[in-house]
């Protein structure tokens, strides 16, 4: 029974149909340990672990818990075995109280009296240090509050193994650090966690231990004391790769775009951008930095002809130099005239692409009016497909293959693929590398930068703020809708931007 | 007046069985539009279990009546939810289409049967069961005498034990939503079967459970308009289908709350009578004043979507079928 390991897996193995998630996956857990499980995109992290959350069922192979043999059939086996997993998209049901999520489906005797239910709660918050109001909704909650919940919600049940899905993948900064202390509460107090995450900084920040994983095989493990970010890399990729970003000085930069006090309102009044100004140059990288939601989506959004503009001039001058207003214009006119934009939203899919379709069909989705006559022609598309397909190294069995069914890498690669195909003169992005592998992310890297070389004005709207300063030749630092500040990428430093990004801009200073 | 009001809520009990069963069924995310055909199976099975027992018995009982028409007309229409069930929740068929299906099926098996049973029947081609019928309609005569003829005691105590029944029934699924365990998992099945799933709730069993269940209420919507109503007879000239859709049409006016749909059952009823009581109708005019119900519910939508309270919108896994290992 007193076994070493809280959890043990030999030899997994589990198939979807053709494809091999995890090919004989040894896998130990330590008893107060924090445990990285690191690989790339669809190396099969996730699945692995919805196997001890009772998502999947493994084909083969046997998962131990203190050291006994068990078999998880369902998530409430795994609860049983007190094993729960914080998912990369939160299980909570919207309408309801954030203590009604917590207690869902736990068979307690009794009726369901409410008031105790949240006095738990607000125990288990303060012994964590949780932030936690049990009675509020989940509909109203910010997405670090989901997450509260959903940790929470684990806690309740009595687990001793946590299980974190890319935990940080939508936290702030901050909200990270905040998140990391109430991990070392749970570890001080005995729990073993496992954390899945791509930020090689956060698995050295926070973990005992790293597991590799790469194309569902185990490669394996490295005390964190004894691992860099390029030893890590390495294992992850299997080759070395270069972890600095090529950066080519800014080739005759021109202004392309010209943001003047522009103004937005969103429809509850509230200013979502505020007398923002700045530039985008042709030949240059202009990064957009800030904490989410402090109103990239909405620039780029006003930009594209999607979001109202309540006052200020957004002035795009093309080549031949007449400056073109673009107030007003039809989203449609404004891509003509050479402006692209590609927006990962978190959830991937839900912007761009059309899930059931395959990679050809949604190339079409762009290009659809350039056609004549009422039937479609396959042929470009299918090309465009093609060559995204193997410039990109999107793994997919074929263009037609739905594209739903393509890992988050994958869907990414052919949804910023498509928009850098346009040709345009300016082109968006944003959380262009969201969710993305290093080795991944690089190759998007390197695409942004051919762009720039080729004259287009790159406007990046990134999270990580390494990439923005070795990505970027310019920083504008958003922070509340306003711009707190424009800097140089070659001569800031994180923490300048970091400053700039929590800095509201005082009344009356000039920008 | 007060007959207008009296055969409102003879019809809104009716609409009102039908709709408590579509709510449990549609908070497990399950969309039944077959709660017509399910209506029918109820009131068509109710029917054939009690004619049986009164022709085969010289003296039937009362109670045991009751008892066999509510058996048969719950395992009917239970059974008609359990083939929903299995081609929607196991082999993850569209849920619209086979609530149709359900509801052309529930129609025709039923007029079939009632068809049959009038042959059986013999003499004037009219099937009646008047033991069973009168248990149905039996009242307390000295409260629903109150105040005199066709007045407050006629209004409120003149029907039978099913209409009392329905309104007990709304309150009891409107604790058991929103107290109890599993009300709460079962909603969390229909809002968001993968987080039901996860929180280790059995999504199958509760579908299928609060389907099946769901449908036998539904039926006894049929039943009371056959033993009360018509008074133990059968007619196929397609009220039920008619009520069964404003069940369907009421869960969507109440905003799928149990005690909403009381008086919103009510309200359907004075609706549906209301041409009998405008003065100067010609028959195209009527038609029109027919309408009014679903007219309602219409502007009932269009205004609930523009306030958009997360409160009042469908269970947000209404109508999708739910795999685990989709990805």
């Amino acid at each position: 029974m007193d076994s070493k390991y809280a959890i043990e897996m030999r030899g997994i193995t589990k198939r979807f149909g053709h494809v091999v998630a995890n090919n004989n996956v040894h896998l130990e857990l330590q008893k107060g340990e924090i445990l990285s499980l690191l690989g790339e995109n669809g190396s099969g992290k996730t699945t692995l672990m919805n196997m001890l959350a009772g998502i999947y069922y493994p084909d083969e192979g046997q998962i131990f818990v203190d050291g006994e043999p068990v078999s998880i059939q369902s998530p409430k086996d795994a609860f049983d075995h007190g094993i729960g997993m914080i998912h990369q998209h939160f299980k909570l049901v919207d309408v309801f109280t954030a203590a009604e999520n917590i207690v869902l489906g736990l068979d307690e005797e009794g009726k369901l009296d409410r008031k105790a239910i949240a006095a738990k709660v607000r125990v288990i918050a303060e012994r964590y240090g949780f932030d936690i109001d049990p009675d509020q909704k989940i509909y109203e909650m910010s997405v670090s509050q989901k997450q509260t919940v959903e940790i929470v919600k684990v806690l309740y049940r009595g687990a001793n193994v946590l299980i974190l899905d890319e935990p940080t993948a939508v936290l702030t900064p901050q909200e990270t650090d905040k998140l990391f202390a109430v991990m070392r509460n749970m570890k001080a107090d005995g729990k073993a966690l496992i954390i899945i995450t791509h930020k090689l900084h956060e698995v050295l920040d926070v973990s005992d231990r790293v597991v590799v994983l790469r194309k569902g095989e185990y490669i394996g493990d490295v005390p964190t004391k004894e691992a860099t970010q390029q030893s890590l890399t390495d294992m992850m990729v299997g080759r070395a790769t270069a972890l600095n970003i090529n950066r080519p000085d800014p080739v005759d930069p021109h202004p392309v775009l010209e943001v003047k006090n522009l103004t937005c309102v969103d429809k509850d009044g509230v200013k979502r951008l505020d007398d923002v100004t700045f530039t985008a140059m042709g030949g240059e990288i202009l990064g957009i930095a800030g904490i989410a939601g402090s109103g990239q989506k909405e620039l780029l959004e006003a930009i594209s002809g999607l979001y109202p503009v309540v006052s200020g001039e957004i002035k795009y001058i093309p080549d031949d130099g007449t400056a073109l207003d673009l107030r007003g214009m039809d989203p449609m006119a404004i891509r003509k005239a050479g402006i692209a934009m590609s927006f990962v939203p978190e959830d991937r899919l839900g912007m761009g692409l059309v899930g059931s379709m395959g990679m050809s069909g949604n190339m079409m989705l762009r290009s659809w009016k350039k056609g004549t006559g009422p039937f479609l022609k396959r042929k470009d598309p299918n090309q465009l497909a093609m060559e995204i397909w193997k410039n990109l190294e999107v793994v997919t069995p074929g263009i037609q293959y739905p594209v739903r069914r393509l890992s988050g890498g994958n869907v990414q690669k052919v949804l910023v693929g498509r928009e850098i195909a346009a040709g345009p003169k300016l082109l968006m992005t944003a959380y262009a590398v969201r969710g993305l592998d290093i080795n991944t992310s690089y190759t998007i890297y390197n695409l942004l930068t051919d762009q720039k070389m080729k004259g287009v004005a790159v406007v990046y709207v990134g999270e990580d703020l390494d990439v923005l300063l070795e990505l970027c030749d310019r920083i504008v630092v958003l922070c509340g809708g306003q711009v707190s500040g424009v800097v140089d990428a070659r001569k800031t430093t994180r923490e300048e931007i970091g400053l700039l990004m929590t800095q509201f801009r005082k009344e009356g200073a000039t920008a | 007046m007060i007959t207008l009001l009296h055969s409102a809520i003879v019809f809104g009990t009716v609409i009102l069985f039908g709709a408590l069963g579509e709510i449990i069924s549609e908070k497990a995310g399950n969309l039944n539009l077959g709660v017509p055909g399910v209506m029918y199976l109820g009131a068509i099975a109710g029917l054939v279990g009690v004619f049986f027992y009164e022709l085969g018995t010289p003296n039937p009982i009362p109670i045991v009546c009751i008892l066999i028409a509510l058996v048969c007309s719950f395992a009917a229409s239970a059974l008609g939810g359990l083939v929903y069930s299995f081609l929607t929740i196991t082999l993850r068929c569209n849920q619209n289409v086979t609530g149709l299906t359900l509801t052309i099926f529930g129609s025709g098996v039923a007029n079939f049967f009632g068809g049959s049973l009038n042959k059986l029947a013999g003499g004037v081609g009219q099937v009646s069961v008047p033991v069973t019928s009168g248990a149905f309609r039996k009242y307390i005569p000295a409260l629903a005498s109150i105040g005199g003829e066709k007045s407050i005691g006629y209004l409120l105590f003149s029907y039978g034990f099913m209409a009392y029944a329905a309104i007990i029934l709304a309150i009891l699924i409107h604790f058991y939503l929103k107290k109890t365990r599993s009300g709460l998992n079962l909603r969390a099945v229909g809002e968001n079967p993968a987080t039901a799933d996860a929180a280790g709730i059995n999504v199958t069993k509760y579908k299928y459970l609060a389907t099946c269940i769901g449908a036998g209420i539904s039926g006894f919507g049929g039943l009371y308009y056959t033993m009360d109503y018509i008074g133990g007879t059968w007619a196929n000239d397609g009220t039920i289908e008619a009520l069964g859709w404003l069940a369907v049409a009421l869960v969507i006016f109440a905003t799928w709350r149990s005690l909403n749909a009381i008086w919103g059952a009510y309200l359907f009823g004075v609706c549906y009578w209301m041409y009998l009581y405008i003065p100067g109708l010609q028959r195209r005019s009527l038609e029109l004043f027919k309408m009014i119900p679903y007219v309602v519910t219409l502007l009932l939508l269009v205004f609930v979507s523009m306030r958009r309270r997360k409160e009042d919108q469908p269970p947000a896994g209404l109508g999708l079928p739910y795999f685990r290992e989709e990805r």
